[in-house]
Parts: C-alpha cells; structure tokens; sequence
C-alpha cells in the first residue's frame, strides 16, 4: 500500500504565508481564550483545593448531590459528571483546602451520607493540595519545559545549525501554546498530568522535525547549488510519506487510549492527540519553513559542506 | 561488525530470553514452588493510582522544631551550671532561636564559657551586656550547626512516622525524607485514609501538667490568665448521647513530665464500664519523677495533656510508685488503640503539616488497571493490522519488533522494580505507536532505494545505513524530554517517563537490531528476488 506517491511533489514552501496566518490566527484565539479566561483553568495540581471522585450505586441526580453540598457551605464547589453517564460517578472540586487539609473531604463525605445513605456511594479518589505545593508544581512544570527548549536548542544546533534549533524549538512553542489554547477553549481543566503531555508532546514533535531535518541536510550535501527553498520543498515532499504515517499509527494508538482507557486518562490521551496533530502540522509548515525565512532575512555567507 | 547471521540471532534470542525471565514473576502471579526459586523476586511495582493507596507530603514545622531545641538547650543548661556551682538566673528561649540568662558575678563568665565548648558545641556567645554587676548572656546556635539540627529534626520526624506506620500494619510503605522539611509517605492499600492521617499527622506530645485551682478560670476565659498559667481546652464526651462537648482548663504552664519517659503504652478496657483506655508505664527516670510528682502533690488535680488538648485531670488521691497510668478519656476502641500507637511510637520533634494529600480507592486502581490491558490490546492491535496491511511481510517483520519492545519495557522494569502507573501504561501504548516510527523510516528508505532499481539486499542495506543516523537524532531528543518529564514528575508522571525513556531505548535495538537479521536472512541466504514490503 501506498498512500503518498513517490513522486509528489507539493509546494509546500510556496505555501509558506498561508501556514503562518493559520498558525499566527490558532495562537491569537489561544492567547485571547488565555486572557479571556484569566490563564488557563488551573485544577487543584496548580491551584491548590480538594477534589473527590466519588461513585454512586444508582443514578443519582446532580442536583441532589449540588444541594447535599450546598448544605456544608460549598454550593460552590464544581460538580462534574466523571466518565460515562450510566457509571453514576461524579467529580467534586473546590478551590478550598482548609488549612489542616484533611477536614473538606471528610465534611463533604459525611454530608453525602446523611444525604444519600451510608454505603450508597463510594468515594474512589481524594485529593488535597495545599496552595504552596501547587505553586511550586506550576514553577517545577514551567522549568522543566524550558530547560528541555534549551537542551533541545543545544543539541539541534550542535547536530544541524543553530538557525535549525531555532526553527525547531519555534515549532514547539507553537505546538504547545496551541494546545494549552484548545485546553482553556474548551475550558479543560490544566493539570499535572497535562503538562507531563506537554512534555511528551515536546518530544515528539521534535522528533518529526528532525526527520525532516535530516533530510535536509543530506539534500543539501547531495545538491550543494540548489537554492535552499527548493531543497527545503523537496526534502518535506520525500519524507512526508513517513511523516504522515508515523503520526497515523500514533493517532491510532492514542484514540485506542481515548476510547478505552478510562476516564482518568482521558484529559491526558487528549491533549497528547491534539499535540501529536499539531506538532506533525508544525513539523511540515512551520519548522522547515522559519529557516528559510532565517535564511532570506540573513543569508548565511557559506552553506556548510 | 555482526556479518554472521547466527551470531546476531543468539544475541536477539539472549536479550528476549533475559527480558521475560525478569518478565515473568510479574505477569505470572501464582507459579508453582517448583519454578518460583528458578525466578528472581523482582517484580514490576504497581503504583499507587493502579493498586490504590494514599500519597502524602508532611511539612515539619522547622521553626517549632528549633523552638523545642532551644528549649531543651535552656533546661540542659540549667542543670550544667547547677553542676558546677555557678550562680544564674533566668535561662529562658527567647525569640525562637536564642537562649538568655544572667550571670550573678562576671567572674563566672570565664568557666561559664568553658562549660559552652566543652558541652555545647553546638552554641556560641550572640552578645552580653554587664547590667548592675550581673553579666547578661544571650547565646544562638552556630550559622553552620543550624541546618544540621534542621536535618536532625526532619530524621527524627522521618523515624517516629516510620515506627507509626509499621504499628499500624501497612506493607511496603515509603517513608523518605525530601528537601530541606519534607516527608514523603506512600502507603498502599491503605482502607481508611482519615486514620492513617490522624495516626501520621500526630504530634503526640504527651505531658503533664498541674492544674492551677487557686485563681479563677472564669477570670481566665475573659483573658486575664495569671502569669505561669496557661488556657488549655479540653474534651468531654457525654454517655447518654454520646455528644462531645468542649470545656476549659486552667493549667500550670510548667510540664512536669512528658511522654518521653514512656516505657510503654497499651490498651485496655475498663472492667467497670467496659471503656477503652490507654495503660502507661514510665521507664526508671520517669517512675522516680512521677513517684516524687505524686507525692508532692496529693489532693491537687494532675492534667494528662496531649498535643495541648486536656484528655483527663483526675485528683491525685495517692502517692502513685511504680510508674504506672491510665490515660482515659473520650476515645472509641480505635482512637484509643491509636493512641497507644503514637504513645510507643514517641513524639514528633515538631508539628507537622499535610500539604498534599492523594488517595486512590483500590476499586478505581483496579478500573484503571483493566481499562488500560484493554487500550494498551486494542492500541497494540490496530497498529499490527495497519503494518501488516501497509507493509504487508515487511509489517509482520516490524511487528515483530514491537512485541519484543513490549516485553523488554517490562522486563526492564521488572529487573529494576520500577513503579508502573497509568501515565506508565499510556507511555508504554504510546511507544507502541512510536516504536513502528523506526521501521517506517527504514521501510520508507528502503522503498526509495528499490526504486531506482537497487537489488533487494542493496536496498535493505541502504535503507538500514541512511535511516539510522535519523533514528538516532530524533530518538535522543524525544529522551531528552523525557528526562526532564522524570526530574520535574511525581509519582504517576515519573511511572511515564519511565516507560516512554526504556521503550525509546529498546524500540532502538528492535526496530533496527532485531528486523535486520530478519531482512538480511532473508537477503542473503535465501537470497529473495523481490521484497515484500
């Protein structure tokens, strides 16, 4: 089977200004749907508060469950329906988490009881981060991206050029401020477990850069006189066919994670999906290209041999 | 280097073999006694998100650490200098940090210095003033002594939750010291997280104090406490119904005696109403020091304080010798038994505080478990019927590879006892889909190769040469990142990085090693006229 024929040859190069509008109008709205939301919808990872998952025997109606809340004084809180309907589970968050952090959850699990019956309901997960904690996992996940921006910038520009890396790491910050973007359009919840995807995004869309790199610099070396936008064009063409079914295979196993996994993951699997989908985008429109408007901008007064 | 085919295939063969011997105790549950001791114990450890458990981080209070340090300082103090005859007064802590007192004559000042560095290596002279004839001392700990008390007190925080947690009866709980006032406890399986918070979180300060019962604790709740006294509040359960009401006490602030002199403590019930309480038993110093308390003080009221809450303050009827007690009070069974845990178990140095608190119930560790075999098949699936489709023998091959991939992950971990958790699952999904990368760029180049009419061993050859070094620079950058995803992840996100670091790592030596000899064989000895790829 063959889906990219061998002989393709799509300019993508000429289609530089339209990728860049595209991507330039993705990251507009995802910064204005940042500002408009006040930062992305921090979860208790970040922001500090409780959150308790609880399941109930039977259906149970929200409403009821809101009220039960309200009673303790946290009508408040966020109530969510966790996973499928039919599974009667329920996520319960709030900002609080009052100061000896273990009183919340066992006020909302007593009101609960008195609500719904003892035993009715089952509580499967609790979690509680004081505000200090959650600070410093927001300034621990910040550091972590940015240093692996900078080793990956040293490492491109010690096995390409530097005007690469930049390219690369561009694409990057591309790939994860449009993700952190459909995260806060959707009003999706920011947690620890989504800058951890983040990271792998990172990875992996690198990894797509790269390839195509490659490509070039053995073009290059193979056709010194070709003028690098042609060279650019036709290396993107040859690996595309790679490029693309790469991220299909990924695609499929990370919609088999989607659909299967289990609520828990779900968030996780999600934002790895629209990473993986932007980041293929960015390998081919947006990485190789930069460095030829680098290379227009400032033409390098000797191409390396 | 690797030209004979045999050769390479005994490698492939020795790696694989390695990777489930370490692979099997784990995936294996119940292996017969026979073949158990031809295994190693080594398994994969599940996290706390798939087996569930309870995560937790505890802050110690270092400044209320420091405070009791120099407590302690300021009471050894006084006993030193009683001991070599030098008059003082007024040895006192001041601030959280410092310990003042006044020399009566400055001659003393000289031998008072020698005790300091002969006893106290720790102290030194912060300042001193002559007021009236009387030399006024104000002495801190050393700048460089003072983390290592700080050390000292998170050791001793570490140790007493240890103890605690091993009464209480969990299996294989982690129990670490991290940075400079942290704790870090996981605790699988536990049932009933409140307890063990209640149990962890406990200062246990255990101490006795006097009641004061000359001034007046009206006058004392309005605020005006007499000087040397000190408001403490207290529990009372009500029997009817079993309503627990507070009330005020008002106690002498000096402690006379403290849990410290514990020799043990116990549960027992009461034969008369059948109510749990604590029996405790001083060691030889505090038998001596509650003996001459009691006998001092018969008729006065004697208050069993712990962690400044007024349990009981029964009338000292008798002199009381043999260093035995009851702390009763207003506990059930559990509470009480608790209680005697963390009596045993000894105080806390300071306070300590929760600042994160994960607990995962074992029904919901167990979903994520089976939901995740699930994806992970599925996931595993569409990928080899897509290869197989699209690269049809030559897919198979690749297949191949990321099956022996999957079981080097685990055997990987297993060898290493690495924590597997969900993030640990979706990782190792995720180099499924990644790990076909590598034979889909050799497949790719190889086709290319074929194109302009190489012959099939040539084109495999090609393929193999120039796809590596690409493997390669984009392999070590996706491991980049996941070294930084492992130093910045806790607990679950570390599980990730580890599966997505060692399935990188092995997709290498099975995407490239193990297919080419599968290639090559097929090339050179059966010496094909056309690939299936």
């Amino acid at each position: 089977m063959e889906w990219i024929k061998p002989n393709i040859n799509f300019d993508f190069v000429g289609k530089i200004k339209i990728a860049f509008s595209v991507s330039l109008a993705a990251i507009l709205v995802s910064i204005l749907s940042l500002i408009i939301h006040g930062g992305p919808n921090y979860g208790i990872d970040f922001a500090g508060g409780t959150l308790v998952q609880v399941k109930f025997q039977k259906g149970t109606d929200a409403d009821k469950v809101r009220s039960s809340l309200a009673a303790i004084g946290m009508g408040d809180s966020v109530l969510q329906e966790f996973g499928a309907r039919e599974n009667n589970e329920y996520l319960i968050r709030t900002a609080e988490s009052s100061d000896d952090l273990k009183g919340l959850s066992e006020r909302i699990e007593e009101s609960l009881s008195s609500a719904f019956g003892k035993g009715s309901f089952e509580v499967r997960r609790v979690e509680v981060v004081g505000p200090k904690v959650g600070r410093e996992l927001a300034e621990k996940g910040i550091l972590a991206m940015v240093l692996a921006w900078i080793a990956m910038l040293a490492y491109i520009s010690w096995r390409f050029e530097f005007r690469y890396a930049v390219g690369g790491i561009l694409a990057l910050v591309h790939d994860i401020i449009i993700t952190v973007g459909v995260f806060s359009v959707l009003n999706k919840e920011f947690t620890l477990v989504i800058v951890a995807a983040l990271l792998t995004i990172i990875g992996y869309s690198i990894n797509d850069t790269i390839v195509v790199y490659d490509r070039i610099r053995e073009n290059v070396r193979k056709y010194p006189k070709q003028a690098l936008a042609e060279t650019i064009n036709s290396s993107i063409n040859q690996t595309l066919s790679r490029t693309i079914l790469t991220s299909f295979t990924v695609v499929l196993v990370l919609i088999a994670l989607l659909f299967f996994g289990g609520a828990v993951i779900f968030d996780f699997s999600f934002a790895l999906l629209i990473g993986v989908i932007v980041g293929t985008y960015s390998s081919i429109f947006i990485a190789s290209p930069i460095v030829l408007a680098w290379e227009r901008a400032r033409p390098a007064k000797k191409r390396k041999k | 280097m690797f030209q004979d085919i045999r050769l390479r295939t005994l490698i492939a063969l020795a790696v694989c073999l390695v990777g489930l011997y370490f692979l099997i105790p784990s995936i294996v549950p119940n292996l017969p006694d026979s073949l158990k001791n031809l295994f190693m114990k080594r398994k994969i450890q599940l996290g706390l998100d798939l087996q569930g458990g309870m995560h937790l981080i505890m802050e110690v209070d270092s400044q209320k650490a420091m405070e009791s340090t120099m407590e302690r300082f300021a009471n050894n103090l006084k006993e030193s200098l009683m001991a070599r005859k030098i008059k003082f007064r007024n040895v006192e802590r001041t601030g959280d940090s410092l310990v003042s007192l006044d020399l009566s004559a400055t001659e003393t000042r000289s031998e008072f210095e020698k005790i300091l560095s002969e006893q106290y290596p720790d102290l030194e002279v912060k300042s001193s003033e002559v007021v009236e004839g009387r030399e006024r001392v104000v002495l801190k700990v050393k700048d460089k002594r003072v983390d290592e008390l700080r050390r000292a007190a998170l050791e001793q925080s570490v140790e007493t939750i240890r103890n605690r947690v091993d009464q209480f009866g969990v299996t294989e709980p982690e129990i670490v010291p991290q940075g400079d006032n942290r704790i870090l406890i996981q605790l699988p399986g536990i049932k009933d997280p409140k307890r063990a918070v209640n149990l962890i979180g406990k200062t246990a300060l255990l101490e006795f104090k006097l009641l004061d019962e000359e001034n007046s604790l009206e006058q004392a709740m309005r605020g005006n406490i007499p000087t040397g006294d000190i408001l403490a509040r207290g529990v009372r359960l009500d029997e009817r119904t079993g309503q627990r009401t507070e009330l005020y006490y008002l106690l002498k602030e000096k402690t006379l005696l403290t849990g410290q002199n514990l020799e043990y403590a116990q549960v027992k019930i009461s034969d008369r109403f059948g109510e749990p309480y604590v029996a405790i038993k001083f060691d030889a110093q505090g038998a001596k020091d509650f003996d001459r308390i009691t006998s001092e003080n018969v008729g006065r009221r004697l208050a069993i304080v712990l962690d400044g809450v007024v349990h009981s303050a029964p009338v000292i009827k008798e002199r009381i010798s043999g260093g035995e007690a009851q702390i009763t009070g207003t506990f059930t069974t559990e509470e009480a038994r608790d209680l005697a845990i963390v009596l045993r178990a000894g105080a806390l140095p300071a306070p300590v505080k929760v600042l994160e608190q994960r607990t995962v119930g074992p029904s919901l560790g167990q979903d994520s478990i089976d939901k995740g075999i699930m994806a992970t098949l599925i996931g595993f699936l569409l990928v080899v019927v897509f290869m197989v489709v699209y690269y049809r023998l030559s897919g198979l091959v690749a297949n191949v590879a990321v099956l022996l991939n999957i079981i080097l992950i685990l055997g990987t971990m297993a060898a290493f006892q690495a924590t597997l958790t969900l993030p640990g699952i979706a990782g190792i999904i995720l180099v499924i889909g990644m790990a076909v990368d590598a034979n889909v760029l050799i497949f790719e180049r190889t086709r290319e190769e074929l194109r302009t009419g190489k012959t099939p061993r040539a084109a495999i050859d090609a393929g193999y040469d120039k796809a590596f070094l690409t493997i390669l620079d984009s392999n070590v950058t996706t491991l980049l990142a996941a070294m930084f995803l492992f130093q910045f992840g806790t607990g679950p996100v570390k599980g990730f990085a580890v599966t997505l670091s060692v399935g990188i790592v092995a997709s290498m030596f099975t995407a490239i090693f193990v297919t080419r000899i599968i290639f090559d064989y097929f090339a050179w000895k059966r010496k094909i006229k056309t690939i299936s790829i």
